[in-house]
């Protein structure tokens, strides 16, 4: 059975909708909500590495090249923000965090 | 081709697989773990798929670099987890219909769709043969000339978050003794020297 783009596109459609039910299911664990995030960021480029390689255009890899570097910068700043937050409040439920009342 | 067939499907169900696991293990750290090996399978997939620079760099930053922050930053908080997955079923209804309607528009969007055959004709930068330049080779030969901008702000854009990581975590506790220059050079005998007339047999 040929393997063609719409495989490679179920599978990134898949795990988006995973990272979208992660960020729902864990409403109250920022990290795995971070994490979900990183899913939702795997499947954009999963996306873009599948249309590079079936539409032979090297501009989707250098795409998802940046979108990996947002993704790691995305992280780093995320899990900052969490550290500050539980140093100055001892907690990280999402819930609390409407100090700011936006 | 029907190695190409089982390995597709090898990566793409680990990946999936584990995909779910991250988000529903009992145990963040298991979650991380878990996130780790649907990084490796996408590897695999980007392997598949000819784009091998972006495999390796994916193992290379996501597990070398962000996984490990997560775990770092999962062992460091003395959170507690149990309390914090109570009601965890309580979203399931509202989170399954979203992902369930967006599961199915994404697929019907992939059922009906086909390329237009001019785009596949006309790439703007197609992939060299891999007998002539390998993946990295041209990825470099595009990344460093056509687009050397998007280069340069990606790198503004990780020094920015490594210089907000700094500022947001750093912190100077207040009994730690430091030095103030500019009050050790603005010193003069003025204000460093008392001097006093002692009388004697009495001391000060």
């Amino acid at each position: 059975m040929e393997i063609g783009l719409s495989h490679y596109l179920s599978v990134a459609a898949i795990l988006f909708t995973l990272g979208v039910f992660g960020i729902f299911l864990n409403r109250k664990n920022v990290i795995i909500i971070l994490m979900s995030v990183e899913l939702l960021l795997l499947a954009v480029n999963i996306n873009l590495v599948a249309f590079s390689h079936y539409l032979g255009d090297l501009v989707g890899q250098i795409f998802a090249l940046l979108v990996l570097t947002v993704a790691a910068a995305e992280a780093a700043i995320g899990l900052a923000i969490l550290v500050v937050y539980f140093r100055n409040r001892g907690s990280i439920a999402v819930e609390d965090i409407n100090l700011m009342k936006g | 081709m029907i190695l190409h067939a089982f390995f597709f499907y090898l990566f793409a169900a680990v990946t999936v697989a584990s995909a779910f696991m991250v988000i529903s293990a009992r145990n963040p750290v298991h979650s991380v773990l878990f996130l780790i090996l649907a990084f490796f399978n996408s590897a695999g997939l980007f392997l598949m798929l000819g784009a091998e620079f972006l495999a390796l760099i994916l193992i290379v930053v996501y597990v070398g670099a962000v996984a490990v922050l997560f775990l770092f930053v999962v062992m460091m908080l003395d959170v507690d987890f149990v309390e914090l997955r109570q009601g965890f079923l309580q979203y399931l209804p509202i989170g399954a219909l979203v992902g369930i309607i967006l599961l199915i528009e994404l697929l019907v969007v992939l059922g009906g769709w086909t390329i237009s055959p001019d785009i596949i004709a006309a790439p703007t930068t197609p992939i060299p043969a891999l007998a002539e330049m390998s993946n990295t080779e041209a990825i470099g030969a595009v990344l460093y000339t056509r687009y050397i901008f998007f280069f340069q702000i990606a790198g503004l854009v990780l020094l920015v978050a490594m210089i907000g990581a700094i500022v947001l975590t750093l912190r100077h506790k207040a009994y730690a003794k430091r030095q103030n220059i500019s009050e050790q050079v603005g010193r003069d005998p003025n204000t460093a020297i008392e001097v006093r007339k002692v009388e004697s047999g009495k001391g000060i």
